[in-house]
């Protein structure tokens, strides 16, 4: 959870029984379920790396390192690039709107709160495909905004802005503006009111007391949400796929094609892995430049 | 001593939250270099009003002066406070002495100066030696008085403290009692502390305003409060008093359970032939044997409790019960005369 | 931060956040099949469609059931979990903890790439139980991560009391814990089925076309023939969860349960 630790909120001190067979039977099931729907699969795709593809069926057990040697190959290498960048763009444009929203939400009273959490919920549990098409819409020539624009005269014709760069980062934005949000929210909501205003009444004016108190005391929470949202991101593959042109198509664009289009499971695991590792090392990276401190070991998530 | 502080000026003051009123009709004037106690039961709108008085809230309605200068549209942070929050809101991520010299960094004061001058505020709270700790690493009591050093940093024109000995244990609160007066004397500050302690405001304040149902009750230094209250709500919330129904009968007399008493010289006057609520304090009444030559009722002690320094009485007067704390000597059972003050009973329309 | 600047940003993002759901809209009421904004003519036909067409009412349908029962899987998994870590000392439940809140830390792809090898691996490609499971445990986060708050919420002196008025292990857990986390419990719920729901990677990975659920066809129609359906199919999904969302906010109290204090 990224919960500021840094506010001093009062823990219950209790002790923990170690109960006898109870705890173990309470978690044989969730145990077993996420061992073989998580672990399992996510073992499953490091070993396909290695595997030979038949061309006919799906793959045979093997060791072989074409898969890697092309999936590190300098066109996925550039697609990797174009990747990351784009879910850097990204992630940044997010932070810079979802920071300040966040925050200031959370200042007004509870009941104003609850229209656009609901909303921003219904928002982030929009399919990609649906956020994929609603976005080709409103970017497109016969029916989207600039079409309005043309109609009510601040354009002389209708453009297509879709597929295009802005198109896929628009997109991109809007997937990951709700979940940064709600990741925010919890952080956000028990910061103590008194803190920016003692700021204030030591002359502090509010956008100096938001840098100087506030972001301090959240940056853990900023952080792990910038890798939360960098993750998101990279590992989209409708949005690229529906918005971009082939030139923005992200590695997930890839991966998909080559598991099922091109019925290359192995070369997909290898893409998968690379993928893994990039994300692993960018996010990592994320937290310790953003939060100025090493990463926790708990994975950062939403709540929810 | 620097000139005249400016006095404090709240004009037809109001506050609204949605359809909840929390403060209405409130008119002050709170001389500078004074010491303000805003005493009231909870709810009745004291945070509100320092908040508006901060620039943390904005007015309904009604305007706030400091001396000449109109406040009620500045901004907090050009406002000139300092204040004491009641969670002491200490900033978790600085130091004790970078707490202390956040307003001095916020105008730029270069490092090396503010963390002096915090030095010295930490010494004038007696706390010389904490200044590179950790807020978390801080007693109650200590960072009660960080927090007050911290807003004593900027030499801000009014001091202004939310409940800041509520979390304190009785004894260490009696001390900062005394200590926290004792700095306000020296450095001369304007001073409004917020209390629902009446106790607190009578033994601190150079003025008490006692607040009740969202409005101002009663302004006056401590003794006019506990000695002229103006109405039944103040009588009651600032120490003990019993109640009485009664008539005024002549410009000085009210005539109170069958008998005639003097109202006190310099108490509100009060119609002619109205009904009025009369108030006596428990500390003021006297238990005699026989009747005695001043004014007196008859009664039946019921009930004795022995509170060490005083024995409280209570006594049934015709249908009425009077608490009369003194020194006893009397049990239940016993008939006994209730001596009112020769100095006069206080009668209440209100 | 003043108003006007508040204001901004707040109309700013809930403009971006509608405007993609309003073109969908005015596009969904086109009369002739066509994607016009404004619509061409106002018809409700694609609504109608939309109920009546095998071809949408049948995915639909197929969704409706895989949310139903990965949402179920989903609380199941979490709710024994959150309560062991917070209730015992157990070590390797932190490790359980880990693998349920890993999903969210994983790019999406990779999950769906890993229930797709995994499928095939077990020889049960494309049967409609595997969306199911693997939704489950990908969508296990969201209630985990909601009771996890609730039962931080839980002032332990409640369970404390309780054991004092003689209520052991079990009896504490139905009568104390279970009750209070309860919204959580629901909520979490609500997340993991309007999320399965839209969900399109894994769908398409685990059983694609074999057991199509809605946003697998509406992907489908997305590249091979546009229809105003897929317009009004989508904001029925949006509506529904507007709807679910605000019923959530209404019953419950929406900041707590994501995240906020106990009171205020
Ligand atoms: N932000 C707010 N929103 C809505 N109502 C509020 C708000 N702040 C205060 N109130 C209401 O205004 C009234 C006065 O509150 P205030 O906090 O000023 O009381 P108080 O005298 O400080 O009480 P206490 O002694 O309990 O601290 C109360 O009825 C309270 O519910
Ligand atoms: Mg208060």
């Amino acid at each position: 959870m990224n919960r500021a630790p840094a506010q001093s909120r009062p823990q219950h001190r209790r002790e923990r029984p170690e109960a006898g067979p109870w705890p173990h039977l309470l978690l044989a099931w969730p145990s077993l379920a996420l061992t073989v729907l998580f672990l399992v699969p996510l073992g499953t795709i490091a070993a396909l790396g290695f595997f030979r593809r038949i061309p006919a069926g799906f793959f045979e057990v093997g060791f072989v390192t074409d898969n890697y040697a092309r999936a590190l190959d300098s066109f996925h290498l550039e697609r990797l690039g174009v990747s990351v960048m784009l879910a850097l763009a990204a992630t940044l444009i997010t932070l810079l709107v979802a920071v300040p929203f966040t925050f200031l939400l959370t200042r007004r009273p509870r009941r104003a709160q609850v229209p656009y959490l609901v909303l921003v919920l219904a928002s982030l549990s929009l399919s990609e495909v649906i956020v994929g098409f609603a976005w080709s819409l409103l970017l497109s020539r016969t029916s989207g905004i600039s079409n309005v624009l043309v109609r009510i005269g601040l354009m002389e014709t209708a453009v297509a802005w879709s597929p295009g760069l802005w198109a896929v980062i628009l997109a991109f934005v809007f997937v990951a503006l709700p979940l940064a949000i709600l990741s925010l929210y919890p952080t956000f909501s028990r910061l103590d009111q008194e803190l920016p205003e003692a700021a204030g009444t030591m002359g502090a004016p509010p956008l100096v007391g938001f840098v100087t108190v506030v972001l301090p005391l959240v940056r853990r929470a900023v952080a792990a949400t910038a890798a939360l949202v960098f993750i998101f991101v990279l590992g989209a593959y409708v949005i690229p796929q529906t918005l971009g042109r082939p030139a923005h198509w992200t590695i997930p664009v890839h991966i998909t094609d080559q598991a099922i289009m091109k019925n290359h499971l192995p070369l997909a695991a290898a893409l998968a892995i690379v993928l893994l590792v990039m994300s692993s090392v960018i996010a990592v990276a994320i937290v310790v430049i953003v939060s100025g401190r090493p990463p926790r070991a708990e994975p950062s998530v939403p709540a929810p | 001593m620097s000139p005249p502080r400016p006095d404090l000026v709240i004009q037809g003051l109001g506050k609204r939250f949605g359809a909840t009123v929390a403060l209405a009709d409130v008119d002050l004037r709170l001389p500078g270099g004074s010491l303000v106690c805003f005493v009231g039961p909870s709810g009745c709108g004291k945070t509100t009003l320092l908040r508006v008085i901060a620039g943390l809230e904005t007015p309904s309605e009604g305007k706030v002066f400091l001396g000449e200068r109109d406040l009620t549209r500045v901004p907090v942070h050009r406002r000139d406070v300092g204040m004491v929050f009641q969670s002491y809101a200490l900033f978790p991520h600085l130091s004790v002495a970078e707490n202390v010299a956040y307003g001095l960094r916020i105008r730029g004061v270069p490092r090396r100066t503010r963390l002096e001058r915090a030095q010295e505020l930490l010494a004038l709270v007696q706390l010389p030696d904490v200044g590179s700790r950790r807020v978390s690493q801080l007693s109650g009591g200590m960072r009660q008085r960080v927090a007050m050093a911290r807003a004593l940093a900027l030499d801000p024109a009014l001091f202004l403290l939310d409940e800041p000995l509520s979390a304190l244990d009785a004894k260490l609160r009696e001390g900062m009692q005394v200590e926290l007066r004792r700095l306000q004397r020296r450095v001369g500050i304007t001073t409004i502390i917020v209390t629902h302690d009446q106790e607190e405001a009578m033994t601190m304040a150079d003025l008490v305003v006692v607040m009740g149902d969202n409005r101002v009750q009663q302004v006056g230094p401590p003794l006019d409060i506990y000695r002229r209250p103006v109405n039944r709500f103040v009588a009651g919330f600032v120490g003990s008093n019993n109640f009485l129904p009664g008539r005024v009968v002549s410009p000085g007399q009210v005539e109170v359970a069958g008998v005639r008493a003097p109202l006190a010289r310099d108490a509100a006057p009060a119609p002619l032939g109205g009904e009025v609520t009369v108030a006596v304090r428990p500390e003021n009444l006297r238990l005699r044997a026989q009747a005695p030559a001043a004014v007196a009722l008859h009664g039946t002690v019921v009930f004795v409790r022995d509170l060490g320094r005083v024995v409280e009485t209570r006594v049934r007067v015709a249908d009425q019960e009077l608490i009369v704390s003194g020194r006893g000597g009397f049990d239940e059972g016993d008939g006994v005369w209730v001596e009112l003050p020769e100095s006069g009973v206080v009668a209440l329309t209100s | 931060m003043n108003r006007v600047l508040r204001a901004a940003l707040f109309a700013l993002v809930v403009a971006y956040l509608i405007a993609p759901l309003l073109v969908v809209a005015g596009v969904s009421l086109n009369e002739r099949q066509v994607l016009f904004f404004p619509p061409q003519g106002l018809s409700l036909r694609w609504y109608g469609a939309a109920f009546t067409d095998p071809s949408w009412y049948r995915p639909a349908i197929n969704s409706l059931l895989v949310a139903t029962f990965a949402a179920l899987i989903a609380v199941s998994i979490a709710l024994p979990l959150s309560y062991v870590v917070w209730r015992y000392r157990v070590r390797y439940a932190k490790a359980v903890m880990a693998m349920g809140l890993a999903p969210f830390a994983l790019p999406p792809v990779i999950t769906a790439l890993g229930a797709l090898a995994l499928w095939i691996v077990l020889q049960s490609y494309g049967r409609p139980y595997t969306v199911v499971l693997s939704h489950g445990a990908f969508l296990t986060t969201l209630p985990l991560a909601t009771l996890t708050v609730g039962l931080q919420n839980l002032n332990p002196q409640l369970v404390e009391a309780a054991r004092t008025m003689g209520a052991t292990g079990s009896a504490v857990f139905r009568t104390i814990v279970f009750p209070f986390v309860r919204p959580y419990l629901i909520a979490g719920f609500v997340f993991a089925f309007v999320l399965s729901l839209n969900e399109y990677i894994i769908a398409y990975m685990t059983v694609g076309f074999t057991f199509e659920t809605l946003p697998v066809k509406i992907f489908a129609s997305l590249r091979y023939g546009y229809s105003p359906v897929m317009a009004a199919i989508s904001v029925l999904f949006f509506a529904f969860a507007v709807v679910v969302f605000a019923a959530v906010g209404r019953l419950g109290d929406l900041p707590r349960l994501l995240g906020a204090d106990e009171t205020d």
